[in-house]
């Protein structure tokens, strides 16, 4: 298996978008190219614009300027394409949905309006829960899982989607180990895929060494390229500002919060 | 006891209101699911007060009243669905708005007209017995058309009332289906008015949903108990306002309303006595380790 390297044709084109919220921008003047089958590492302080950025892309939010293509083709193109796990699934927890039936979700794309799901469709579905170690839990309903588990569940269903390209929203953020290693396993089987894969993320010691490239953002684009030559304390001072801390050493610590509710997420799984 | 349920129907008009009661609670309650999942029981109970200027207006041209609640309905769920959308103001706000406003018309227009007559009456609490054969055509048939439709689009409703970002992403048209959603949920209270009647059209919107939501944990499943609910108690509230003579939509509603007590105190996987004997134990053990 090779490694992607940076110089071939470019997968995703991210072309000076600027995308702002009720008028004030969040993001502006953010061009970078992301080649076929490459992991790219998400990097910012909270509030850098992170998740925007991930929606944007997605098409959830509308861009004032510049554009997105994939494959070359305008967001829009491609149904399906494009899957995104956000950071925290803001769904009714209560709803009558087993697992399956969520995963199942994630073929829904590829279905005409009045098609149902047929045998290869429920074996991608399988394929997806087996490889996110929840083909037991499918039967149950998503209420009755924990924290970690749910976040499975949503992977499986973006798994189940076959993207092309796919964003997950801090997927390492407040999670058991179990999720964490399951996450990380998950990065190497859709390499094997020439799946295009952005991750946001707090951890620049995964950042550095399980990604081919970092994008290193605060509202506009900081540094993007392999992670020896982003993640150097200039670049990492203009993105995180006084939050960064140099050791005497040489060793650098980023200062920064999780979002609140980490701390109770990290304790529902049993 | 075979008598006891064969007599009222020597009666044609009691066989037609019970046809009739039975398409409208299994409507009800198959629309009701979605209702009740996505917090909607505020926009179904004012979709039903609503309808009053349509109703009204159809009167005043003696035109059919369910054909002018329909027209009502349908402009008031796209309005909602017009005034809310993008987030322009809230869907709660814009119901509130356009109800009110759909209510005081009906009213201005019932209180300009001299001979107040029982048909409005009937409208606001439902004359089951009244349902003539045109009546029970159109309800058959709408009912059909609604329940063909929610079997159809049954993948896109369930994503858009469980997570609108994948619906986004899917690039599933989710404005569109929000308003045909809205807009079957008018034809269902329009449909309703003839059993229950303005006033209680939410209730059966509501509990037989809420009942089976108690007793399952897949959508599908919830629409087929939820139906079997409303058919029930259709069925049985018509019986019990036949032999006790109450008003057949307070009798349809209240038969309801038991079942999902009955449900809540025992069902087997949420009921609240069931919860109370688990606890029970898991005191103990606490106190034991402790």
């Amino acid at each position: 298996m090779t490694n992607p390297s940076l110089a071939e044709p470019a997968r995703l084109d991210v072309e000076n978008i600027y995308v702002a919220y009720n008028g004030t921008p969040a993001l502006r003047d953010i061009t970078f190219q992301v080649p076929h089958g490459a992991r790219v590492a998400v990097i910012g302080p909270n509030g850098a614009g992170k998740s925007t950025l991930f929606r944007a892309l997605v098409g959830l939010l509308p861009l004032q300027q510049g554009r997105v293509l994939i494959h070359g083709l305008a967001l829009g193109h491609h149904l399906d394409c494009v899957a995104y796990v956000p950071q925290r699934e803001e769904v009714d927890w209560g709803f009558p949905v087993t697992v399956r039936d969520v995963v199942l979700m994630g073929r829904y794309g590829r279905l005409g309006w009045l098609q149902h799901p047929s045998w290869r469709d429920h074996s991608t579905v399988t394929e997806s829960l087996k490889a996110m170690g929840i083909v037991e839990l499918a039967n149950q309903s998503i209420g009755d899982l924990s924290g970690g588990q749910q976040q499975r569940v949503f992977l499986a269903r973006a798994l189940a989607q076959e993207p092309h390209i796919l964003l997950m929203d801090e997927p390492f953020t407040g999670v058991d180990m179990t999720t964490q290693d399951v996450t990380l396993n998950l990065l190497d089987h859709l390499r094997s895929n020439q799946v295009t894969v952005l991750i946001s993320t707090h951890d620049l010691n995964l950042a550095a060494s399980r990604f081919d490239a970092v994008l290193l953002i605060n509202k506009r684009l900081i540094a993007y390229g392999a992670p020896r030559q982003v993640l150097v304390q200039e670049n990492l001072s203009r993105a995180f500002g006084p939050q960064l801390m140099v050791l005497p050493d040489g060793t650098m610590l980023v200062d920064q919060c999780c979002p609140p509710d980490e701390e109770i997420e990290s304790h529902r799984e049993i | 006891m075979i008598s006891w349920l064969l007599e009222p129907l020597t009666y044609s008009f009691m066989q037609r209101g019970l046809l009739a009661a039975v398409i409208v609670g299994i409507l009800c309650a198959v629309m009701g699911t979605y209702v009740v999942l996505r917090g909607m029981a505020f926009l179904g109970d004012a979709m039903a007060h609503a309808i009053l200027p349509g109703v009204a207006i159809a009167y005043l041209l003696h035109g059919n009243l369910l054909v002018g609640a329909l027209a009502a309905a349908v402009v008031i769920a796209l309005s909602i669905g017009f005034f809310s959308r993008q987030g322009t103001i809230k869907e709660d706000t814009a119901i509130g708005i356009l109800f009110a406003a759909a209510l005081s018309m009906g009213v201005a227009l019932i209180s300009s007209i001299q001979t107040y007559a029982v048909d409005l009456s009937h409208i606001l609490f439902g004359n089951i017995l009244g349902v003539s054969l045109n009546d029970l055509w159109l309800t058959a048939g709408l009912g059909l058309v609604i329940l063909l439709v929610v079997g159809l689009a049954y993948k896109q409703f369930l994503v858009i009332s469980f997570d609108p970002v994948l619906a986004a992403t899917l690039r599933l048209p989710v404005e569109l289906l929000r308003n045909f959603m809205f807009l079957l949920l008018a034809l269902t209270v329009v449909v309703s008015l003839q059993t229950v009647g303005v006033g209680l059209a939410v209730a059966m919107l509501v509990t037989p949903a809420a009942t089976a939501y108690l007793l399952t944990r897949r959508l599908w499943s919830m629409m087929v108990i939820s139906a079997l609910i409303g058919a029930i108690s259709s069925a049985a509230g018509l019986y019990i306002s036949y032999y006790l003579n109450i008003v057949s939509g307070s009798a349809i509603v209240l038969f309801a309303t038991l079942i999902f007590l009955l449900v809540f105190l025992f069902n087997p996987r949420k009921g609240l006595l069931r919860r109370w004997k688990v606890k029970t134990p898991r005191i103990s053990v606490e106190n034991k380790s402790g």
